[in-house]
């Protein structure tokens, strides 16, 4: 079958969703790859290149929908789009089924089977076709280095000839994905980086990217973000008095304010009010990720830089992703590979809709002239659901000496037990046996004390080594049949011979593969 | 009274204390690789040492023809030895090792038989009168009262029990080892019952012996011990063979310094002291491994063969090699976890290329390996020793638990229970409670293995089901050269 490409029709969209690296693994799964020509161009991809990837370009777009079985977008289609496309073709890309809905029926009345990527569950399994996450990962990058764009500062602190230059501060308000690709970028560019969450269990996240989590005074029984699909859910009216509270006393503070919040199905929480841009430095800069869902902040204008009377500057853009085209396309692009490769499970080039499948049904929102959307509740819930963290009770000092105590008194009970009935064994065995025997006995016991010491020493890695030198060195027994083989029997002196041989090959055999072993061990 | 040879009492007795304190100090060695390449050394030395002095001590009595015999008979094993070790492969170590101990037993039981020998001739040269013509060991003897012939003979027969026990154990051990034997446990009804009267009779004889009874007791001890050997070992399945192995080491180690016992020479019971006990911490060590005690691995079988296990439900999903290698390729930390699988297909040089590969790209490879994983305690460090895997990117359990979380990929090549979170999270498994690899607690697991069958103990595994698992089929030397393919074009 065939996969085209067609360029997109969205103003300003530069985004593609065929590259010529994922044409060519389209390509392993037994599909024809089509581009219309000029597709990849704002994405800096030549016709050529994708030429070069053995993809057929192809010069109009209504050739493209009548030469291929499935359409790769990454915008949602225009309603000129689906009104020329031809009967029961394969669509995917983003297309936003909730905000939608008139799209929906006209492409079920064409018969369309529609995946939208923007539907794809949040599960494990999914993650490698979770567009919007690798979209939100750009964002987040992209509104940091938008905002230094706009600021005057540098982000890390220097000593200079000139004279000191203080760290920027960086705040980013939620911590998804696109916030903490930003908190990524902001801590690498040298910015001291903090970062705010309502769900507390992201907190670890923060610190392990080296921001510091904006802790708040705030007892809740805190919903888990497992519940919500990993998603935020909104929070009570007191918990938000809070939060700004906290906002209002960083706003002097820092010099870029990055808000990605977002709750699912509704439009953005609104966190950074008037008061707080009226507080913040001249100079500052806000990015409000969140500008396309009504914005986090409520001076923020979608698609529009704003500067205040106060000299900070929002910037409300909506198109971080497709300003990074090549990388977005790039993501995207292997993205919808992803979904293509788990659609072909036989590798023959032809797309299977498996209904049992949470990936794909979920992700399927028409297919054989039915709105398929919204699916069921998939099988696998999105992510595990945390557990309830237990809390030791921290013992206090009292009771640990006493636990340690009585610890020790049971481990030097035991021994002394076992020093006991040990030293009685020996005692009695030293009643009947001889003194040459005890002297003897005396000598095990010693060797069978250092060798337990000595063996606990012995590294993991060289247990096969250490039987092979211990096998070579119980060879010893070679001195038993030495002093036997000058006996004057002649059986004895031929079994004494026959051992001497037998541990001799062990001697021999037993340190020089022991040598070979030890010879390959190599530090890297 | 006995002749004076090359060199007198003393000076033996300062050799065998130079050989047994280079023993210790060539165990001890092993600490550390670096350490370990010299340690040999000492090992050498004490040995050669202790054959030296011998062969001086023995000197008065013997004439030219024994020296002939020692000769012949030295550099006849001398050579059978080298041959063996030059052309033993690293995956055959197993049962090379196994093959030695049994050399080690069957000296012992001759060595045994000789000194009941040398002790009947000695007691008839006393009565006789004769006894300044002895010379060796039956002089030696001719000069014990009887209390402490009464011990030789108790020494004896643990020499000789001991010995035969290893010897056929480790032949058994061998031929499973080798593939020449059915490695699945055979279990003959009443087998405990079997042993246990084995044992008995082998004690009964032992009394009769005490009191008097001729060789024929000890002649059939060591048959009746061979057989116990023999049932022993086949009733215990291939993979607990890390235990049975080191068991029998510990065993050579008993039955040297049994002999030393009864030959009165502290070099031998130091020596057959620091092999026993090493055998013994091995098999411990094994055994914690496995979660399971001593006792249950060596009467063979599972132990809680009647728990059910919990039902797994979920799918099984198949990666290609592409898939893998792009896996990888995303990756920043590799984790890779070898079992028997990758012994079995010699995949280790595949592996050693895979690692340098990735290495060479910047990314972090590392190896984790369970204490049982392999037929032989260490196996998989010497495997990868010898594909040329740097030692300091090989990681014991223990090292390398803590850091799955933070690890982008796990290779699993051939392992199976080891890796198992039903031992963990299923108290009614097989294996609850064993200590094992939480490799499942990664971003991504890949499993590298023949086919969807069960391991060896036939216990279900949930990871395969996981949701961040996917299954890569196929032998793991053909899987590994795909996976290279892919990621050099």
């Amino acid at each position: 079958m065939k996969i085209g490409a067609p360029k997109e029709t969205a103003p300003g969209e530069a985004r593609v969703a065929l590259t010529p690296e994922s044409a060519g693994r389209l390509q392993k799964l037994g599909y024809d790859c089509l581009v219309e020509a000029g597709a990849g161009a704002a994405a800096s991809i030549t016709d050529a290149a994708y030429a070069d990837a053995g993809v057929q370009v192809v010069e109009s777009v209504a050739e493209l929908w009548s030469q291929a079985d499935v359409i790769i977008k990454v915008r949602e289609p225009s309603v000129e789009e689906i009104e020329a496309a031809p009967d029961g073709k394969t669509l995917i890309g983003f297309i936003w089924p909730a905000a939608n809905e008139d799209l929906l029926d006209r492409m079920k009345s064409k018969h369309m089977t529609v995946l939208a990527m923007d539907m794809v569950p949040r599960i494990s399994r999914a993650q490698k076709m979770d567009a919007l996450s690798s979209m939100a990962n750009i964002a987040g990058y992209r509104a940091v280095v938008e905002a230094g764009n706009h600021f005057g500062r540098f982000f890390m602190g220097q000593m200079t000839a000139a004279g000191k230059v203080p760290p920027a501060k960086v705040l980013v308000v939620g911590a998804g994905v696109a916030g903490l690709a930003a908190i990524g970028t902001s801590v690498s560019l040298g910015a001291i980086t903090m970062a705010f969450d309502v769900r507390p269990e992201v907190a670890e996240q923060i610190e392990s990217m080296g921001a510091e989590f904006v802790y708040l005074d705030f007892e809740e029984a805190s919903q888990d973000g497992a519940e919500t699909g990993g998603y935020a859910a909104p929070s009570s009216p007191e918990f938000r008095a809070k939060q700004l509270e906290k906002f209002r006393e960083l706003a002097p503070e820092v010099d870029i304010v990055i808000t990605t919040a977002l709750i699912p199905n509704r439009p953005a929480p609104e966190l950074w009010t008037e008061d707080m841009v009226e507080a913040m430095k001249p100079g500052s800069v806000i990015i409000d990720l969140a500008a396309e869902r009504g914005g986090n902040v409520t001076l923020s204008k979608a698609d529009e830089k704003v500067v205040t009377d106060n000299g900070v500057t929002i910037i409300g853009y909506t198109d971080f992703p497709s300003r990074m085209a090549t990388q977005s396309s790039n993501l995207y692009a292997t993205n919808i590979r992803h979904m293509m490769d788990d659609l072909t499970p036989e590798k023959d080039g032809k797309p299977v809709i498996d209904m049992e499948d949470d990936v794909i049904r979920g992700a399927l929102v028409t297919h054989e002239g039915e709105i398929t959307w919204p699916p069921p509740q998939p099988k696998v819930k999105a992510i595990a659901a945390a557990a309830p963290k237990k809390k030791e009770p921290e013992e206090s000092r009292e009771e640990k000496a006493a636990r340690e105590m009585a610890e020790m008194k049971k481990s030097l009970n035991r021994t002394g037990v076992m020093l006991g009935i040990g030293s009685l064994l020996i005692l009695a065995l030293g009643t009947v046996a001889p003194p040459s025997f005890m002297q003897h006995f005396i000598v095990f016991v010693l060797a069978v004390f250092v060798g337990f010491h000595v063996i606990w020493g012995v590294a993991h890695s060289l247990h096969t080594p250490l039987m092979a030198i211990t096998n070579a060195i119980s060879s010893i027994i070679i001195v038993g049949a030495l002093l036997q083989i000058v006996s004057g029997s002649f059986l004895v002196m031929l079994l004494a011979a026959a051992s001497v041989l037998m541990a001799s090959v062990n001697i021999f055999g037993g340190f020089l593969v022991t040598r070979r072993m030890l010879a390959m061990f190599q530090r890297s | 009274m006995m002749n004076e040879g090359l060199i007198n009492e003393g000076m033996i007795g300062a050799a065998y204390v130079v050989a047994a304190v280079l023993f210790i100090l060539a165990l001890g060695g092993l600490s550390n690789q670096e350490k370990a390449k010299r340690a040999i050394w000492y090992g050498i030395v004490g040995m050669a040492l202790a054959v030296v002095a011998t062969i001086a001590a023995a000197s008065a009595a013997a004439g030219i023809g024994q020296y002939i015999l020692i000769g012949l008979m030295v550099i006849a094993g001398g050579i059978g030895g080298w041959i063996i070790a030059k052309r033993v492969q690293m995956t055959q170590m197993p049962e090379l090792v196994a093959g030695f101990h049994s050399l080690v037993g069957l000296a012992a039981v001759f060595i045994g038989i000789n000194a009941h020998l040398e002790m009947t001739r000695a007691l008839a040269a006393k009565a006789a009168g004769t006894v300044g013509e002895l010379a060796g060991f039956a002089a030696t003897i001719a000069n014990k009262t009887p209390v402490e012939i009464s011990i030789l003979k108790v020494e004896l027969f643990l020499g000789i029990l001991i010995g035969a026990i290893t010897f056929t154990g480790s032949i058994i051990a061998y031929g499973k080892l080798a593939g020449k034997l059915s490695s699945a446990a055979l279990t003959l009804p009443g087998r405990h019952a079997l042993n246990l009267f084995a044992l008995l009779a082998c004690l009964a004889l032992g009394y009769l012996y005490l009191d008097g009874a001729g060789l024929w007791t000890m002649l059939l001890v060591a048959i009746i011990a061979g057989a116990i050997g023999c049932h022993l070992i086949l009733a215990i399945g291939g993979a607990d063979m890390p235990v049975v192995v080191s068991m029998l080491n510990s065993y050579s180690g008993w039955a040297a310094a049994a002999i030393g016992f009864t030959l009165g020479n502290d070099l031998l019971i130091v020596t057959g002291a620091l092999v026993g006990s090493s055998g013994a911490i091995l098999s411990y060590i094994m055994c914690k491994g496995m979660n399971r005690s001593f006792i249950s691995v060596i009467l063979g079988g599972w132990g809680g063969e009647t728990a059910s296990a919990a039902a797994v439900d979920g799918e099984m999903i198949e990666a290609q090699a592409d898939a893998v290698a792009q896996a990888v390729q995303d990756a920043d930390s590799i984790v890779i976890v070898p079992g028997y699988g990758m012994a079995v297909a010699q995949a280790q040089g595949a592996v050693s290329e895979l690692t340098k590969k990735l290495r060479g790209q910047g990314k972090t490879v590392r190896f984790a390996i369970h204490p049982v994983a392999g037929r032989l305690p260490g196996h998989m460090n010497v495997l990868l020793a010898e594909a040329k895997v740097p030692y300091d990117i090989v990681l014991e359990m223990e090292e390398i638990n803590d850091d799955f979380p933070s690890t982008d990929v796990v290779i699993i090549i051939g392992a199976n229970d080891i890796v198992n979170p039903a031992a963990q999270d299923d108290p009614g498994s097989p294996i609850a409670g064993m200590p094992v690899l939480e490799v499942w607690k990664s971003r991504q697991v890949f499993v590298c293995k023949r086919g969807r069958g069960t391991g060896y103990s036939g216990i279900e595994n949930p990871l395969f089901f996981k949701d961040n698992t996917r299954m890569f089929y196929g032998d793991a030397k053909a899987s590994m050269d795909a996976l290279l393919r892919e990621l050099s074009g």
